[in-house]
Parts: C-alpha cells; sequence; structure tokens
C-alpha cells in the first residue's frame, strides 16, 4: 500500500502572521482559528494535514473558497513555505532541498496547470508549450517538437504561431495543459484549472483530462470548489474545510457515508444518479443469481440502469465485471441510494 | 541699541557675545541704513517684534553667526572637498566627453544625404511605422531647407548620447531597485529631488567642477535629469507583472536570471519604453539650458535669440526645438505601440 504512495503530505500547519513560529504550539494545541486570530493575531491557514497521493490516481482536493485549498497545493512545490510538517514526493522530503534542487524538483518533476492560465503573453503558444524544457536548457528545436507532440495531443494543432491572447479561454487552458505535460514530469498539480471555463468547456477539458490520464497515468493533484467536478474526475477525494481535513477517501463512499453534516449538506445537492455507480450500490455475488431481468457493468451509472428498467423498481440485475458475474442490484437498493440520508433542511449552510 | 540685547543681558550671556568679533562686510541692512543717515532706533513693541533670525540676533549678539556667513560655509565646504572631488570625477567623467564630441563631430561630419537615410532606415526598422518615417524625412529635410540643419544634428547627437547613458544605467538601477524594497526607499527620495531640483541649479556645483568648456558639463546635467523616468518606470514596470506569471516562472523552476530576461523585461517592457519617452523628452528640454554651458546645437539660438533680442532667430529655433520634440516623441511612441501589439489579452 505504501509502496506506490507518490506524494504524501503529514502534519502539515501553515499560519499566516508576523511570527508564526510562536503560535505553532496553539495550533498544535487545538486552538481553532478563529480564537488564534482573536487571541494570536495569527490566521490558520492548514491544520494538520496528512493525505497520501497514490502513483497513477487523480486526488483532489475540494473544498470552498477560504478553505486553503489554493494555498496547500502552492506547498507541493514550496511556492509557499509551510510553517511544520512533511512533504513527501517519492520519499524524498521536499523541506530538505536545497534551493538547487527545489529549482530541478519544479523542472523535471512537477509540473503546473492554473486557474489563471499565466501563460506568457509575449511568447507563441509554441513556445509557451515548451517552457518546461526551455528552462532546464533544452534547444529551442527539441523543445518545440515535444511541445508539437502535446499540443496536437490537446487539440491545438495549427494554433502554434497564434499568441495567447488570440485564443479563447478553452484554448488558452489547454495550452496550459500542453504546458505541463511537456515537463514530461510524473506529478501534475492542477489549481483550480477549469474554473475560469464556461460549463461546457469545463466538461470538455475534464474529457480530454480523464482520457489523457488513461494513457499517461500521472499523479494528478486536483483543486477545485465544484462537488460535480471533483466527483468526476476523483479517485480520491480530500474535502477541506477551514484549513481541515473533514473527509476524505473514494469519491462513492463519501458520497454514501457522508461522515460530517457539513458534508452531508453538500453532497445533498449532487445528481446522485448520475455520480453513483453500480459497484457501489450492488450486493456481491452470493449463489447463482436466478431471475435477473439483465446484465448491467460494475462501472455504470444508476442513471444507465434507471433508463435500462424503464422504472420499475422490481427487477434485479446482475452485475458483470470485466465478462465475470461479480454481484446483484435490486433496483429497490437503488432508489434507496438516491435518497440523501440526511434531509437538507438541516443545512448549516444557510 | 538692538531689539535682542535685553535677552541676552539677562541671560548673562554678554561677556560670551562680546568675545565675538566685529569683523566682515556690512550687510545690505546696515548699508542701507547708514546711507540714509539714521541710526536704526527700534521701538520695542509686539507690533514690531522682529522674528529671532541669525541676522536679527546677530545684532544684538556678535558670537551668533549671521546668514550670509552659512552661505558662505556652504561655499567654503564645497569649495575644500572640490579637488578631492574633481580627483574621483574628472576621470571617471571623462569618456563622457569622449563620447560628446565624438559623435557630435561624426554626426556633423557625415555627408548629410547619408545621415538622413541612415536615420530613416534605422527609425523604420524600429518602428515599422510608414508615417513615422515620413515624418522623420519631413522634418530633417525642413530643418535643412531653413539652414538648422547643423544645430538639429549637434542636439540630436546630444540627446542620442544622453538617452543611450540614461538607459544604460537607468535600466539596472530600477531593476535592482524592484528587487530590493529598501534600495527602493533610499532611491525614491533621491529621484524626487533630481525632478524638482530647478534645471540651472544642477549647473552650478557642475560649473565649479569642471571646466565650462568641457562638454561632459551638460552631458552630466542632462544625464541626471533625463535619467530620472527611466528608473522609475523600469522599477514600477517590474512590479506591475502579473503575480499570476511569476508564479508559473517559478513553478516551472526558472532561475532568477532566466525569470528576468524571458518574463520580467519583456513584460515590462512597455513601461520601461514608455519611461525612455520620457527620458527623451527630458534630455530635449535640458539641452535647451544647457546651452548656457556651452552645450552646442539649437539651445545656443534660442540663446543668442534672448542675449541679443534677435526675436526672428529666438522664435524660429524656439519652432525647430519643437518639432524636434514632436519627431522624438511620435518615434519613441510609435515603438512603443510596436513593443506593445503582441502582449494585450
Amino acid at each position: 500500500m505504501t509502496a506506490n504512495v507518490k506524494v504524501s503530505i503529514k502534519n502539515l500547519y501553515k499560519i499566516f502572521g508576523p511570527a508564526p513560529e510562536s503560535v505553532l504550539e496553539h495550533a498544535k494545541n487545538g486552538v481553532d482559528k478563529a480564537s488564534l486570530l482573536d487571541q494570536h493575531g495569527h490566521v490558520l491557514g492548514l491544520k494538520d494535514i496528512n493525505i497520501d497521493m497514490k502513483d497513477g490516481e487523480i486526488t483532489v482536493i475540494m473544498g470552498l473558497s477560504g478553505s486553503g485549498k489554493s494555498t496547500l497545493i502552492r506547498h507541493f512545490n514550496r511556492l509557499i513555505e509551510p510553517t511544520d510538517g512533511q512533504i513527501l514526493i517519492d520519499g524524498v522530503d521536499v523541506m530538505t532541498l536545497s534551493a538547487d534542487d527545489l529549482r530541478k524538483m519544479r523542472q523535471a518533476d512537477m509540473s503546473m496547470v492554473f486557474q489563471k492560465f499565466a501563460l506568457l503573453p509575449h511568447k507563441t503558444v509554441l513556445e509557451n508549450a515548451g517552457t518546461a524544457l526551455r528552462v532546464r536548457g533544452f534547444k529551442a528545436e527539441e523543445a518545440d517538437v515535444e511541445a508539437r507532440k502535446w499540443l496536437d495531443r490537446v487539440g491545438l494543432a495549427g494554433f502554434e504561431d497564434h499568441y495567447p491572447h488570440q485564443l479563447s479561454g478553452g484554448m488558452q487552458q489547454r495550452v496550459g495543459i500542453a504546458r505541463a505535460l511537456t515537463s514530461n514530469s510524473a506529478v501534475m498539480l492542477m489549481d483550480e484549472a477549469f474554473s475560469a471555463l464556461d460549463p461546457l468547456i469545463r466538461t470538455d477539458m475534464q474529457d480530454l483530462l480523464l482520457e489523457l490520464q488513461k494513457e499517461l497515468h500521472k499523479t494528478i493533484i486536483f483543486i477545485s470548489h465544484d462537488l460535480d467536478e471533483a466527483l468526476k474526475l476523483a479517485d480520491h477525494l480530500v474535502i477541506l474545510k477551514d484549513g481541515e481535513v473533514i473527509q476524505q477517501g473514494e469519491p462513492q463512499n463519501i458520497l454514501l457515508n457522508p461522515s460530517d453534516p457539513y458534508i452531508e449538506d453538500f453532497v445533498s445537492d449532487i445528481n446522485r444518479s448520475r455520480v453513483l455507480r453500480v459497484r457501489s450500490v450492488m450486493q456481491p455475488l452470493k449463489e447463482a443469481a436466478s431471475s435477473t431481468a439483465g446484465n448491467v457493468d460494475y462501472n455504470d451509472t444508476l442513471e444507465d440502469v434507471i433508463s435500462h428498467s424503464d422504472g420499475d423498481t422490481t427487477k434485479v440485475y446482475l452485475v458483470m465485471h470485466e465478462g465475470e458475474p461479480v454481484g446483484t442490484l435490486c433496483m429497490k437498493d437503488l432508489v434507496r441510494a438516491l435518497v440523501p440520508r440526511v434531509p437538507s433542511e438541516e443545512s448549516i449552510r444557510s | 541699541m538692538a531689539f535682542y540685547d535685553s535677552l541676552f543681558d539677562s541671560l548673562g550671556l554678554r561677556e560670551w557675545c562680546g568675545a565675538g568679533d566685529k569683523g566682515g562686510p556690512m550687510t545690505m541692512a546696515e548699508l542701507l541704513a547708514k546711507s540714509k543717515g539714521t541710526t536704526a532706533t527700534e521701538e520695542t513693541s509686539a507690533l514690531t517684534l522682529p522674528f529671532p533670525s541669525l541676522d536679527n540676533l546677530h545684532a544684538a549678539c556678535e558670537a551668533i553667526p549671521r546668514t550670509r556667513d552659512m552661505t558662505s560655509g556652504v561655499e567654503n565646504f564645497f569649495l575644500s572637498i572640490k579637488s578631492s572631488l574633481q580627483f574621483v570625477l574628472d576621470p571617471l567623467t571623462q569618456p563622457l566627453s569622449w563620447l560628446l564630441d565624438g559623435s557630435i563631430w561624426l554626426f556633423i561630419a557625415m555627408p548629410w544625404w547619408l545621415l538622413i537615410g541612415i536615420t530613416l532606415v534605422a527609425v523604420y526598422w524600429i518602428t515599422r511605422s510608414r508615417a513615422s518615417t515620413i515624418l522623420v524625412a519631413v522634418t530633417w529635410l525642413f530643418l535643412a531647407f531653413i539652414d538648422h540643419y547643423d544645430y538639429a544634428v549637434q542636439t540630436m547627437a546630444i540627446i542620442f548620447i544622453c538617452t543611450g547613458l540614461s538607459v544604460l544605467f537607468g535600466v539596472p538601477i530600477g531593476i535592482a531597485m524592484s528587487k530590493n524594497d529598501r534600495l527602493q526607499k533610499a532611491v525614491i527620495p533621491v529621484l524626487d529631488m533630481l525632478q524638482t531640483l530647478p534645471s540651472f541649479v544642477y549647473l552650478i556645483p557642475l560649473i565649479f567642477l569642471f571646466s565650462v568648456t568641457e562638454s561632459k558639463l551638460y552631458g552630466i546635467a542632462i544625464i541626471l535629469y533625463a535619467i530620472v523616468p527611466v528608473i522609475r518606470l523600469t522599477d514600477l514596470g517590474i512590479r506591475l507583472v502579473d503575480q499570476d506569471i511569476i508564479e508559473a516562472a517559478n513553478a516551472f523552476g526558472m532561475t532568477a536570471r532566466q525569470k528576468l530576461l524571458s518574463v520580467e523585461l519583456p513584460l515590462a517592457l512597455p513601461n520601461i519604453m514608455a519611461g525612455v519617452n520620457q527620458t527623451i523628452m527630458m534630455s530635449l528640454a535640458m539641452v535647451v539650458i544647457a546651452s548656457l554651458v556651452s552645450a552646442p546645437g539649437l539651445g545656443v539660438l534660442v540663446l543668442r535669440g534672448i542675449n541679443n533680442l534677435e526675436l526672428g532667430v529666438g522664435l524660429v529655433s524656439g519652432f525647430c526645438i519643437v518639432i524636434l520634440a514632436i519627431l522624438l516623441d511620435r518615434v519613441s511612441k510609435a515603438t512603443l505601440a510596436r513593443v506593445d501589439v503582441s502582449q494585450d489579452s
């Protein structure tokens, strides 16, 4: 299990203020955010964060604005220095790196995609995409070959000689993704990468990312404030509130078993039939099921099954995974799963 | 006799006051009083209370220096450090004289058709603007036609060298300021002072330091006056570079040098160019005043117009300066526009 942990954060604290070290002890002793600000004049940015990110998975860190998610992602490549804690990448503590090694790590091991694209406005799309390689000292021609390949891959062939301001937002972010891919780093940090795009383009980009991920198996750390996006992309979902992790795990699991009223409230607005999958609500196969109404796939969404069943709640389906029967799905269980466990009248958001 | 006599008496300082010698020339006030043949007899009332200035206190107490002792003190101090200043500054600034003399000689020695041709090609290459190039051609031909060509060329040569040196020194100073808040805090008052000092005041210490016949005298005055905007706007331009882009540069592991050369300077370029435009305009303003200290060029004609009340000479050369200013402004703005074009987002 620990073998394939690629990036790991242990006991990370971040305190903003004139003398963060001095109040670190208070924060560790559990003084909460409000009283730390009142009594000590410091802002608790992140509190005791522990996350393991596995190789080849997409970890989505989700939270509303002010929850510290953008602060957190900047700790991975030390754009922000933590007050305390460890950041391990392949077992190496980033905090121990010298300025030179840190720069090499940023050049080769981690790439980043930004919410506001942050492309160089005076460079062409091709030059922008090749930034990482040019910084590393590659010749322009070599960088261009690699950059062209990735621009092609994200669907921007033919735009190499344009300037960023000539492209639409969605296309600019494709350049941003190509730039990150060209660096060929194993870890990709995506800071609200799709938040600035309009909904249709955002869906396109999410599909593009999932498609790329199927081939590339990068370790992606994705920041989002949008639960639908988070559920769509995440292999591992971390929910952050006021600088603390309040629940993390498999997204389907969080959806079905929210551990906190905050999360219950959060997930109550979700279109569950589109997010939940058969595997999360099925019963494991005990004996050979006799009277099944048909087969459904392990990874189908509940929506697929509903349209399949024509709304008949008495049906039972056989669940197939890679050609093998693995379980049964009662339509009754399915319908029950569609209702949030706690009604959202006790909303804490209001 | 004087108003403040009683003050010193009551303080028991009369002894100390008397110790001061009564030497030194009379003040203008004393001289006037003497020529009127009246000895100053003041009535002491609140209405005629004189301000306790150095001069008034001196009247009561010899030991207190007069104001003009202070100004002559400043002068003596300056004269006492003059030779050592000269020893350091003279060789340091000598290349400036050579540059100025050399470029003026070169520009004048060049046949007119060659110089105008080179200028036009250069302007077209820098601005890629046909309108600017035509403007330059028309201006040059007009100046040559009314026989102001040589003067204009001298003025342009001085501006060329002084602006070049201002950019050469100003941009690195601006970069250093943008990287270091304390340096910025220290340099800004100096820049404010350079900008607010009346332009004639620059010339006073320089006349003492260097001989009036040396070209570096006006060169230094022009550079000091004109370097300010390019420093300010380089500093500002680099500080205004979008922080998101700087963050991206950091995230991709750029070194400080890569960041400066491939991100900060290119993005600050529009601002720096605006500074260069201002620098050019200010050197043109100063080059006219510098004609007081033997700077050649159109300023000499303006000066002649004032000195000899030759109205026509003064007005025509003034007009020539205006069209030179328009020309320089348009060309540098066209360059700015060209630099800007790939950047609007």
